[in-house]
């Protein structure tokens, strides 16, 4: 019997060649993707993954508000319409509105605690019709948000499920592990102050003052299950430095919206 | 071809008895007896059938109907017959826009011509009938050509009654000359001929008439023979769509509460859905049972309770025309959650602001949005959660203070997101994407966080702030804002940009932040992080 299927699946995979590669086995769809806003993450994870869970995590000037930022400016340009659950109240619309965020196509909801973030945004996603949904735990106490149970990681993955919403979710420690389809961690390189002189003082520069003009910020791929790469800190010892690991990070620069750079932006990728 | 006239007779029987069934349904399959008159003299005005099999009859006092225990004893009650009778001129303007408010209990239509949108007149009979229904009323009709034939049909026969063009006179005829309304003195003297029916009033010369009872006995003598028309006095549509409740035990939980809005918001939307309008806003009026005054001992000083207020009012605008009773209801149910009454409802009123319902036509192009009447829902119940003000979209205010900002209702028509203009130089937008910079963003501290700074030749050098403490690498600024200097409350602010090293073993060593020097305070404040 075992030997009749196994001719039949030969045959069958005989006539097929040619027009369809591998009838027999079960190909998971790649998920449709959004871009970021930031050309070097794109490449590196493909955009962020729609119907999934994404999370970003970095320390306190990592750059994480500013991708959610460069995110929020991505998908309202496509007249999307995108919510920011703020556990700690701590978005900025006049930096987000001067970085080209359309402030009517964004619901804030202002929580003063994790508590409220997360009803929030369980309410929201069983609400569903929005195109991203943020969730910003990275203001709130990390030992409250170490106690989020894992199985609401993974109820909120499954609520996004067959949807086109992505969800993303920024904090300061990886917590939603293996829920999450995408994971990246951010870190920050030097910054970059510039010293300008202008020859006759004026009223827009505090010569000698010295400006932020930005920094460098490395974006490392954690986990990407559309890539299928596993957690990096189980091979780090291993894949220092490989190839592999060298493909999982992306370098990019931020830069300061007051007083926009003369050249373009590089963004580079190692 | 010659144009013929038809009228409708829309009757209410027991109109009394129906109003008060269309608020409270159970009451219909009780015992029930209604009684109106001057205090303490009530007697029972209207009862049903279930009642008077019981022995309860018509002009017993209130207290003799008393005794039978098991029929319910209700006033009579003026404002549920302006509401059902509000609910009939409704279902009549849903079918034809020709319609006079003859009694409260009874309306006229003229639906001539209205044979290529119903059917022929039974069609349209059965439609009326199924239309009262709806809103929760029983109703006679009757059809003809005759105005006043019509009106005296229905008003005697049950049911749907069409009355052939030429028969007037042979259905008339049995009927009680009662039925044409005859004054008390025309009356009297028909009793006194023995006339009782329209047959026999027919039957009299009309010029003998005219002689001994004057122009109305013509004119009786006219209606009885189906000859006897008048202009259709019409009413003017009102776009006046209001619910009441009276209870007789006030109602204290949200939950009872909820049931009872629930039926007069049925009842609203099926008025509303009659006339091919929608409800943009809802206003919630309640009365208040009055709290009693406690006793007090004026020996010792307790606390005097207040009377509880006597009204409450809420109003819920809709972001999109509704008819969805149940999205109604919910957001209702929230709001009151949120905000209670403060004491047991006597009187519920709910008034419905109507528009014309929204139309809209999906694009293909156009990226998906959250349903409006969902998303007022989602908004509602994270409101509840965070409070009003805590959700919507953020709009910058037209000021240099920082954080000048206030948070507006969201909705997705405020967002222009149907706007397929928009969408094309959206897309121009994104196709530049790739060469634009990403800008860093500030992580805001709400409220701003108190710092400490040790300033060397007015540049900051060291800072303390959240328990930590570190050396200033870089600083740019002051930038100093200031404003609202003409006002009692002017603003200053020296801003700065601070790169900081943190001593110990901070995690993470380095920062970003914005720190800012109140001018009017004379302190030092931290804005936010860069992140």
């Amino acid at each position: 019997m075992l030997s009749r299927s196994n001719a039949l699946r030969l045959h069958v995979e005989s006539a097929l060649t040619g027009r369809v590669a591998s009838p027999f086995r079960f190909q998971q769809p790649q998920p449709v993707t959004a871009s970021m806003g930031i050309p070097a993450l794109d490449q590196l994870a493909g955009g962020l993954p729609r119907g999934c869970l994404t999370e970003i995590f970095g320390t306190p000037s990592s750059g994480i508000a500013s991708l959610l930022q460069s995110a929020l400016v991505a998908r309202t340009a496509n007249a999307e319409v995108c919510a920011l659950v703020d556990s700690q109240d701590s978005f900025d619309p006049a930096c987000a509105e001067a970085a080209g965020v359309s402030l009517r196509q964004l619901l804030w909801v202002r929580c003063r605690n994790l508590d409220q973030a997360l009803r929030s945004v369980d309410l929201l996603l069983h609400g569903g019709g929005f195109s991203l949904v943020a969730l910003d735990v990275s203001g709130a106490p990390a030992k409250l948000v170490r106690q989020i149970p894992l199985n609401f990681w993974f109820r909120l993955r499954r609520t996004v499920e067959n949807t086109s919403t992505i969800l993303l979710v920024l904090s300061r420690e990886s917590h939603a592990k293996t829920c999450a389809s995408l994971v990246l961690r951010m870190e920050r390189a030097a910054a970059r102050w510039s010293l300008r002189d202008c020859r006759y003082p004026s009223r827009e520069f505090h010569t000698p003052a010295s400006l932020l003009d930005g920094w460098t910020t490395t974006a490392e791929m954690i986990r990407s299950s559309s890539q299928r790469r596993n957690l990096f800190f189980i091979d780090r010892a291993k894949n220092t430095d490989s190839a592999n690991s060298s493909s999982e990070i992306a370098h990019f620069d931020l830069h300061s919206n007051h007083f926009p750079p003369a050249a373009s932006a590089q963004n580079e990728r190692t | 071809m010659s144009f013929t006239a038809l009228f409708a007779a829309v009757y209410v029987p027991h109109f009394i008895l129906q109003a008060i069934g269309r608020s409270e349904p159970e009451l219909r399959t009780h015992p029930l007896a209604i009684v109106d008159g001057p205090s303490p003299t009530f007697q029972v005005i209207a009862l049903n059938r279930i009642a008077e099999l019981l022995g309860v009859a018509r002009g017993m006092t209130k207290a003799a109907a008393s005794q039978f225990a098991q029929v319910t004893i209700r006033p009579r009650c003026i404002i549920h017959e302006a509401a059902a009778h509000a609910a009939l001129l409704d279902v009549a303007w849903s079918i034809t826009p020709r319609v006079e408010d003859t009694a409260p209990d009874t309306l006229l239509l003229d639906i001539s011509g209205l044979a290529s949108l119903f059917g022929d007149e039974e069609k349209i009979a059965l439609e009326i009938v199924e239309r009262a229904s709806a809103l929760g009323m029983n109703v006679h009709v009757a059809i003809s050509a005759n105005l006043e034939t019509a009106r005296i049909v229905a008003r005697a026969l049950p049911g749907p009654t069409i009355v052939p063009d030429g028969e007037e006179r042979h259905f008339l005829e049995t009927l009680p000359v009662a039925m044409l309304s005859p004054s008390l003195e025309l009356a009297e003297i028909f009793d006194r001929w023995g006339v009782a029916t329209c047959k026999a009033l027919t039957s009299l010369p009309v010029l003998s008439l005219s002689e001994c009872v004057g122009q109305e006995g013509v004119r009786l003598h006219a209606i009885a023979s189906g000859k006897g028309m008048r202009p259709l006095l019409l009413a003017e549509p009102v776009q006046h769509f209001e619910e009441w409740l009276e209870l007789d035990d006030a109602v204290d939980d949200l939950e009872s509460l909820s049931f009872l809005l629930g039926r007069l918001l049925d009842q609203l939307s099926a008025r509303l859905s009659a006339r091919a309008v929608s409800i943009a806003a809802i206003h919630v009026h309640f009365e208040l049972q009055p709290a009693f005054d406690h006793a007090f001992d004026t020996s010792r000083d307790l606390l005097r309770v207040k009377p509880a207020p006597g009204t409450f009012s809420c109003m819920l605008e809709m972001p999109v025309p509704t008819r969805d009773a149940k999205l109604l209801l919910k957001l209702l149910h929230l709001r009151l959650q949120s905000r209670p009454p403060g004491a047991p409802i006597q009187k519920i009123q709910i008034t419905a602001q109507s528009s014309l319902a929204r139309v809209t036509q999906s694009s293909l192009f156009v990226p998906t949005a959250p349903d409006p009447d969902k998303l007022e829902l989602t908004i509602a119940r994270i409101a509840a959660v965070v409070g009003d003000s805590n959700v919507g979209s953020p709009q910058l205010l037209d000021s240099h203070q920082p954080d000048a900002f206030q948070v507006r209702k969201f909705s997705v028509a405020s967002a222009g997101i149907s706007d397929s203009r928009s969408i094309a130089q959206s897309v121009s937008t994104i196709n530049s994407q790739s060469s634009a910079v990403t800008a860093i963003a500030l992580h805001a501290f709400r409220p701003p966080v108190p710092a400490r700074v040790q300033l060397q030749g007015n540049k900051p050098t060291l800072v303390f702030f959240q328990g930590r403490s570190g050396t200033v690498l870089h600083a740019s600024g002051p930038w100093r804002t200031s404003g609202q200097w003409w006002e009692e409350k002017p603003w200053q602010e020296d801003a700065w940009d601070l790169e900081i090293l943190f001593s110990g073993e901070a995690q993470p060593p380095r920062g970003f932040y914005r720190f800012s020097y109140d001018g009017m305070l004379e302190k030092w404040f931290v804005r936010g992080v860069y992140d």
